[in-house]
């Protein structure tokens, strides 16, 4: 059993840190529990149940650190990983950029673990799993999915005192439903930390109407499109963006948070008036620990208000060089968003495309953030208010941040991922050719 | 630094697996701990513990790996150290098939009694899944070998090499990028073994000895002035060897072109070098105008337009849908493949599957499932002639074998199809690069890997390079930037006219090719000579923000 308890996990972290002889140590311990399964052309085609747990300890004198991490737990073996560390550290050159440990701190618990999660077995599985392959079997499509559950803990102690200890639990359930003649493909994805809130048999339903919808789809000409992107097409473009929001890069000049001749765009309206994004370890919805491994509070984060970019990211290094608080980032996004459901954004377009999701999405252009990929499984042509027909998949060539400046609606944020996302209506999308994939 | 800063940091992109911290043994401590594997004897006790644990249960087949996999990573920005780790992970995975279907089950608690546990759990998932069968699993019959063993034949192993001689090694590269006038610089060196134990019912017993090694940089200037910057990364290949790829050999460079090329050995002061040269050209460079143009892709650019367009759609796990949820299908449908005519590409293409050449990231004695590795066509004179395949696939195809591509990333993984070495084999005719060049009217000639992205059934992609120059009337005439260039597979193989031949054949290769759920990496060497390709539309990427 890789899952322990605060108490045993702090008995452990003890016992390694009883083992060091540096002038500090931190160690890290993490534990899941979890299985899978993995299922294509309507069977299961592999499944597994995996337990693991890792320890890894930072030994440091002065300002020389070492690191080694281990997963083995007998005495010998843990006296063996803190003596490891130290001949490293011993061997390191020294690190100008050291951060002294932080001593004890009071983290609150969030509300990241949820017990009927944590209850599944390879039957809960496969039941679910059986449901996804019902909805395909009965409209005679092809299905293929993955089932993933995890649980997991982690919990971090140093020599100044500081322990840490956050336990969580994940369920995560996408599908692929592909029709026969392998013309058309819908897909979904969703995550929880609640298996309760998980519907297989409703979920694999969408994709399956989006296989049989997106058949025979025409080629219409590449160019700038009013787009609708459903929340898990958005999510694919938002997550590059938010690496930028680091302030030690844009201060160093190399992000597209950098300005002009020097200093970084923090304060300034970078995004439309329509675009608030924060973060919150304590979000019912998107819960996540609250505190970082180097023991940093994780607090509720404004990112941007109404386009203008109130925080960047700041390590505990670059606050110091720059005499600013510390802010960590956390990945946890909330986008802020309207009451309309997708389908009330659809019916208020004149013209445009409808995107599922994204594909191999990858940065062009680091400097403006260009990001080029494909639409996949759904995309289809809207014309007052209404799905005409399904269209062949694009690629793009576009930034988020510049799509971001074109926001013309945001409807109602859902769990996307591991964020809450609206769905968004963008005008002036750019889709550069076109593709014959599905 | 923090495992998930250093991730951030790299940008590589590196699966966990790659990442989980790392023990280090320099010269001066523990090296015997690295360098001394576990006793053989005591792996094939624990490995027949589990088969007949899985047998006594009802497996009909088992498979047992035992893996200890060490990684060492040397993380360093300008003038100083971000990071030396290193990771030791040591356990067993148990893949049985029981009831028809495939079960697996891990742990790293290797005394007998979790280890029967293991074997256990797995036949119990099998059991389980076969209530959701449809067709029971096909193994391709594969005869014994009885203990035999493999290794990588490296000349000096990474992991013996003292760490100050590492660390210094990049210090003193990282210095050459700054007195040439880089603002910022990263380099990195990864080192990975991995200690491989095979076991199954099919009386096999295969223990391996694999090395990889990888030396990394990029290199950035700064315009504050015009807001810009630019960077250029390390045209450096992973490698399967060890350290001895650092050593710089004149035998192994190819000069007279406008950068130097490395072969099996690299010069990574050279490389620096030359890097910070040409991040000020680019911040100079001027735009490309979009249009066609006759492409001169060098290896290492190349390899990954191979890896993207040729090697992912001739995974047969991919054409027949099993990877639909996750990377997509293949545009290579088997009818193609029966038809024995289909044009991948012009007969100039001539594309290998090989797991056995020396020196590549995928080249291993026998595949995770106990097959001995080979080599074998997959593109010959332009037609699609055959796939990858492990061995419950090979009845498919008709074939009497599995082509041994079959590979897990680590203990606690499933064993899967994963792509062997796929390389463009060279011209049979002499021909140089700079030779080439001279036959290029309005051209670019591009170097080294950038951003590449391609559709989920591998038709339509988009490739971008390091650096990218210019070709007029058979010379190169200047830096060009944001070039693009985007394809069609099919048509994009065959507007192949003219490759370099063998003394220009290099490897280029991709240390983390991700695939599967959940997700694995691979290590996988893609070789080709310079090679051009005629009339392929180029975009330009250039954009403004407010």
């Amino acid at each position: 059993m890789a899952i322990l308890s605060k108490e045993e996990a702090q008995a452990i972290l003890k016992k390694v840190l009883s083992f060091s002889k540096a002038d500090s140590c931190e160690i890290s311990l993490n534990g899941s529990d979890g299985g899978n399964i993995r299922y294509a052309r309507n069977a299961v085609s592999t499944a597994g149940q995996i337990s693991v747990m890792d320890l890894a300890v930072s030994s440091t004198f002065g300002k020389k650190t070492g690191t080694a991490t281990i997963n083995e737990f007998d005495d010998a073996s843990l006296q063996k990983v803190v003596k490891r560390a130290e001949e490293l550290a011993m061997l390191a050159p020294e690190n100008p950029e050291f951060m002294p440990l932080l001593g004890p701190q009071d983290f609150e618990d969030s509300p990241t673990y949820n017990e009927s999660t944590a209850a599944i077995t390879p039957d809960t599985r496969a039941e679910m799993v059986g449901k996804s392959l019902q909805v395909s079997k009965a409209a005679n499509l092809e299905a293929a999915g993955f089932l993933e559950n995890s649980t997991r803990f982690d919990a971090v102690m140093n020599s100044k005192g500081l322990f840490a200890y956050n336990k969580r639990t994940n369920v995560s359930f996408s599908v692929t439903v592909r029709n026969q003649a392998g013309t058309g493909s819908g897909y979904i994805e969703q995550q929880f930390n609640n298996l309760d809130k998980m519907d297989t048999l409703s979920l694999s339903k969408i994709a399956a109407s989006k296989a049989t919808g997106s058949a025979g789809a025409k080629a219409i000409e590449p160019g700038k499109y009013t787009v609708i992107l459903e929340p898990l097409a958005a999510s694919d473009m938002l997550g590059n963006m938010f690496r930028g929001f680091d302030a030690r890069s844009a201060d160093e000049g190399r992000s597209f948070m950098s300005k002009k001749g020097g200093g970084t765009r923090l304060g300034e309206q970078l995004f439309s008036e329509n675009v608030s994004i924060y973060s919150d370890p304590m979000h019912p919805e998107v819960p996540s620990a609250a505190w970082t491994e180097d023991g940093l509070k994780v607090k509720r984060t404004q990112w941007v208000e109404k386009g203008v970019v109130k925080n960047l990211s700041y390590s505990r290094y670059w606050a110091g060089q720059k005499g600013v608080e510390p802010v960590p980032f956390n990945r946890s996004i909330v986008m802020e968003g309207g009451t309309q459901s997708l389908e009330e954004l659809i019916k208020s377009t004149e013209k445009g495309i409808l995107v599922t999701r994204f594909w191999y999405i990858r940065s062009v252009d680091p400097q403006t953030l260009l990001l080029t990929g494909l639409t996949r499984d759904g995309t289809f042509y809207i014309e007052n208010g209404e799905i005409k027909f399904p269209v062949k998949n694009f690629r793009f060539n576009e930034s988020p941040v510049i799509m971001l400046n074109n926001v013309e609606a945001l409807g109602k944020p859902v769990r996307t991922g591991s964020g809450m996302i609206p769905p968004m209506k963008i005008r002036d999308f750019t889709f550069t050719s076109l593709s014959d994939a599905v | 630094m923090r495992r998930r800063d250093f991730l951030y940091m790299t940008g590589m992109g590196i699966g966990a697996s790659m990442v989980q911290g790392m023990p280090v043994f320099g010269k001066e401590i523990s090296v015997e701990e690295a360098l001394t594997p576990v006793d053989v004897r005591l792996k094939k006790r624990m490995a027949d513990v589990a088969l007949n644990a899985a047998r006594s249960k009802g497996a009909t087949y088992a498979d047992v790996r035992i893996g200890r996999y060490l990684n060492q990573v040397i993380a360093t920005r300008e003038n100083q150290v971000q990071n030396i780790a290193n990771s030791e992970s040591y356990g067993m995975g148990v893949r049985v098939i029981a009831n028809g279907s495939w079960g697996f089950a891990a742990t790293n608690n290797l005394d007998n009694d979790s280890i029967a546990k293991a074997a256990e759990m797995a036949v119990a998932i099998a059991k389980g899944n076969a209530k959701l069968l449809v067709e029971p699993v096909q193994l391709a019959a594969q005869k014994g070998f009885g203990e035999v063993s493999w290794k990588t034949p490296v000349e000096i192993n990474a992991f013996e090499v003292p760490i100050t001689d590492k660390v210094n090694l990049l210090l003193n590269a990282n210095n050459e990028a700054i007195k040439g006038g880089a603002k910022y610089v990263n380099s990195n060196l990864f080192m990975v073994n991995e200690q491989k134990y095979f076991a199954s019912t099919d009386g096999s017993y295969i223990d391996q000895d694999i090395h990889r090694v990888w030396p990394t940089f990029t290199v950035t200037r700064i315009d504050p002035a015009g807001g810009k910057f630019e960077s250029r990364n390390a045209l450096s290949a992973p490698m399967g060897m060890g350290f001895e790829y650092l050593t710089p050999k004149d035998s192994e460079q190819i000069k007279g072109g406008p950068l130097t090329m490395y072969k099996k050995r690299y010069d990574l002061i050279g490389d620096i070098r030359e890097a910070t040269v040409h991040v000020a050209e680019k911040l100079k460079a001027k735009p490309v105008l979009p249009g066609k143009y006759d492409l001169v892709l060098d290896p290492t650019h190349l390899f990954l337009t191979i890896h993207e367009s040729v090697g992912h759609p001739t995974e047969l796990d991919r054409v027949l849908g099993y990877e639909a949820n996750y990377a997509g299908t293949s545009f290579l449908t088997l009818d193609k493949w029966e038809s024995k005519k289909f044009n991948f590409g012009s007969k100039a293409v001539n594309v290998i599957a090989d797991k056995t050449e020396p020196g590549s990231l995928g080249a291993v004695g026998y595949d995770d499932e106990g097959v001995k590795c080979g080599n074998w066509d997959i593109i010959k004179d332009g037609i699609l002639v055959n796939y990858q395949t492990i061995r419950d696939q090979v009845h498919i195809l008709g074939l009497k074998a599995s082509q041994a591509c079959c590979y897990a990333d680590s203990w606690e993984s499933i064993q899967f199809q994963r792509m062997p070495n796929v390389s463009l084999a060279p011209g049979k005719e002499p021909l140089s690069a700079a030779d080439l060049v001279k036959d290029v009217e309005k051209g670019i000639y591009m170097f080294g890997r950038n951003s590449y992205s391609i559709d989920q059934q591998r038709y339509n992609f988009q490739f971008s390079a390091q650096l990218a120059y210019e070709i007029k009337d058979g010379k190169i005439t200047g830096m060009l930037k944001d070039a693009s260039y985007q394809a069609n597979t099919q048509e994009f193989w065959n507007s192949c006219t003219q490759l370099c031949d063998q003394d220009d054949y290099r490897l280029g290769g991709t240390f983390a090719d991700g695939k599967g759920q959940p997700g694995q990496v691979s290590a996988v060497s893609h070789g080709s000579p310079t090679s051009r390709f005629n009339g392929v539309n180029v975009i330009n990427t250039g954009r403004k923000l407010g």
